[in-house]
């Protein structure tokens, strides 16, 4: 079985802090990770590849520094990583993003065809949730997203049951291989790296390809011109013109001070007090 | 297909002229969203949003309706015309009973090439974001996710849409100019319920799918619901109580839950509470997390990142408790509370529980 995870690199957005007069990103010093959403999705490959045998290639597009994400990844167990790396990517959309991962995902399938592709749910830095659908439709790979269980994996009829998260249920789903899985968060616990794995990963060398190595030949595909959508605007949230009302613990007792916001909140919005009195309070 | 073969390069190579032959789009469109006979409310969300836009683009507003043979979409059709749609444009069909990604893809990439509306919405739901990404690709457009404002541009007459961005931390507006349709999804409860005119009608076009069962790989062999006891439904509460790491540690959670009790309401919290494994993920209020619109948010031990204030802060009267009188909370709270949430918490339960049983004794 050849998997191949698609990954990527992200700033760890928990330590992202926004400029506050220019409202610009201030990148300094903010460790880059491998998405957290991806992980799932690769702990989920390698399972498979206990299980069943075969090969996990990782595949990401980045910068050159994106290579350190992808060495993480050989060091959970990834056998194999490929970087698409080059100028003419910079400034992709969700589209040419997708445009330019399929790609690549064709190139290492003449080295040897691929059962199933991974991606996150999600990436944390754009939150999407589009560019697994856009790889699955430009190679014609059934698609399986928010995935939180695979139930049976057949390789003899070449088929995969799993369960989707819905709105309201989960969707038991079969499809047929090769198809693109995306896996809900949290569904499975990522491994940890072995310190030889550690060792083997620092010094792997991951395979770097630029535009015409991943197999493009039309630059209008890719990058800023492969881009439908344009930023037209970046700018920092709007603050409130009213601050709160505070109420003053000090100056009164814990219990006036609740009785006096309840009587604020009820006439502040009149509709409120008969709702909670609908409602099976205890 | 109506893939634009020809752009005219703008500057830098980009794309920002809209070719003569996308000038044919017109209209505005709402993706309907249903399961087992109910249409998600981020439908009609959208359409209150649809219903806006295309009056400032003098256009009018049209619902794609997707369905099995037997479901009643001209019912949700119906529905659809009061909350503001002029026209819809419905598939029956067997294979579609039951969302699966592939005909519904072309099931409603066929509507679009046919009917060219400009501008197309979806719900940012699992089937929504699923369905938008695939649909997008197939039509080589460009897509924005999770949009919290839409408007059109005056001077391209484009959709602005505007989207929080770098995990919540900026808002960016982005603009589809040369391609169409211009599409987007909104998660729901970020835009309000749109007035509804019980009077309004509007025109049924029926479509055809042409697939057949065999053409489609992926087969939907069950749908198990969701337990309703443990059915956490945060972006629909009235009222929210929500924890953060003030609270200190997940045992003091219950303190939220009681006064959550109290008030008949639902239990919410911060990022950094549910990836502690405290709660529930469920129960995340923020921009990774759930998008709110309760009458009543009580925010304790939250001290207000923008991450958080994104997915509550159109909630009608927010209630902050922080022992930090600087916490961004207080910003953009109606009412703040300097002080300890672990004493505040059973004190306003308490308050709250008095005065309702109190009005629950005059009333009977």
């Amino acid at each position: 079985m050849h998997i191949v995870v698609c990954i990527k690199q992200v700033p760890d957005s928990a330590q992202i802090r926004v400029h506050p007069v220019t409202n610009t990103i201030m990148r300094q010093g903010v460790p880059a990770i491998v998405n957290p959403y991806d992980l799932f999705s690769l702990e989920e490959a390698l399972r498979l590849k206990d299980r069943f045998g075969g090969k996990v290639t990782m595949l990401c597009m980045g910068p050159p520094q994106a290579e350190e994400a992808l060495r993480k990844c050989i060091s959970f167990g990834a056998d194999d990583a490929v970087l698409v790396t080059d100028r003419a990517f910079a400034g992709a959309d969700t589209l040419a993003t997708s445009y330019a991962l399929a790609a690549g995902i064709q190139q290492i399938a003449k080295e040897q065809a691929v059962d199933i592709v991974f991606t996150g749910k999600q990436t944390i830095d754009g939150d999407t949730a589009q560019v697994g659908p856009g790889i699955a439709k430009r190679l014609g790979l059934q698609l399986l997203t928010y995935v939180s269980r695979i139930v049976e994996t057949d390789l003899d009829a070449r088929t995969i049951t799993a369960e989707r998260r819905a709105e309201g249920g989960v969707q038991v789903l079969r499809t047929a291989l090769p198809c693109l899985i995306t896996m809900l968060e949290n569904t499975n616990e990522l491994r940890f790296a072995t310190l030889p794995a550690m060792i083997h990963s620092a010094g792997y060398p991951v395979r770097k390809w630029n535009r015409e190595q991943a197999g493009i030949e039309d630059v209008s595909k890719i990058g800023l011109k492969g881009s439908p959508t344009v930023v037209s605007k970046v700018f920092g949230p709007t603050p409130r013109s009213e601050k709160a009302e505070m109420l003053d613990l000090d100056a009164s007792s814990l219990r006036d001070v609740s009785v006096n916001l309840l009587q604020k909140i009820f006439t502040r919005h009149p509709t409120l007090e008969a709702d909670l009195l609908m409602k099976e309070g205890s | 297909m109506n893939a634009p073969a020809k752009k005219p390069a703008g500057r830098a190579g980009r794309n920002l002229e809209l070719p003569e032959h996308l000038k044919a789009y017109k209209g505005v469109w709402v993706f309907i969203e249903h399961d087992r006979g109910h249409v998600h409310t981020v439908s009609w969300e959208l359409l209150g949003e649809a219903r806006k836009l295309a009056d400032t683009l003098g256009s009018r507003v049209g619902v794609a309706v997707l369905g099995g043979a037997d479901e009643p979409l001209e019912k949700f059709a119906a529905e659809a015309f009061t909350y503001g749609a002029d026209d819809a444009y419905i598939v029956h069909d067997p294979v579609l009973h039951g969302y699966r990604n592939e005909p519904f893809t072309k099931g409603l990439t066929d509507l679009v090439n046919r009917h060219q509306p400009e501008i197309l919405l979806l719900g940012a739901t699992s089937m929504g974001r699923d369905l938008a990404g695939s649909v997008a690709t197939t039509l080589l457009t460009g897509l924005t996710a999770d949009c919290t404002e839409l408007n059109i541009d005056p001077a391209s007459r484009a959709l602005a849409a505007t989207r929080p961005t770098f995990g919540g931390s900026l808002l960016c507006t982005i603009m589809t100019l040369a391609y169409r349709p211009q599409m987007a999804t909104v998660r729901p409860r970020v835009m309000p319920m749109p007035p509804r005119d019980t009077t309004r009608t509007g025109n049924i076009v029926q479509a055809t799918l042409g697939m057949i069962e065999t053409d489609i790989v992926t087969k939907l062999l069950d749908f198990i619901p969701d337990a309703s006891s443990n059915r956490i439904n945060l972006p629909y509460a009235d009222v929210i109580v929500s924890g953060g790491k003030g609270l200190k540690n997940p045992e003091n959670f219950r303190l939220v839950f009681e006064l959550a009790n109290v008030l008949g309401g639902e239990v919410g919290a911060t990022r950094p509470c549910v990836q502690a494994g405290w709660v529930e993920a469920e129960r995340q209020v923020g921009q990774t997390g759930k998008t709110v619109r309760p009458k009543l948010y009580i925010a304790a031990g939250i001290s207000g990142a923008i991450q958080h204030r994104v997915g509550m802060e159109s909630a009608d009267v927010i209630v902050a408790i922080n022992t930090d009188p600087n916490a961004p909370i207080f910003e953009f709270a109606h009412y703040g509370i300097v002080g300890n949430a672990l004493k505040v918490l059973p004190a306003l339960t308490q308050a709250f529980a008095e005065h309702l049983s109190r009005r629950r004794k005059q009333a009977a």
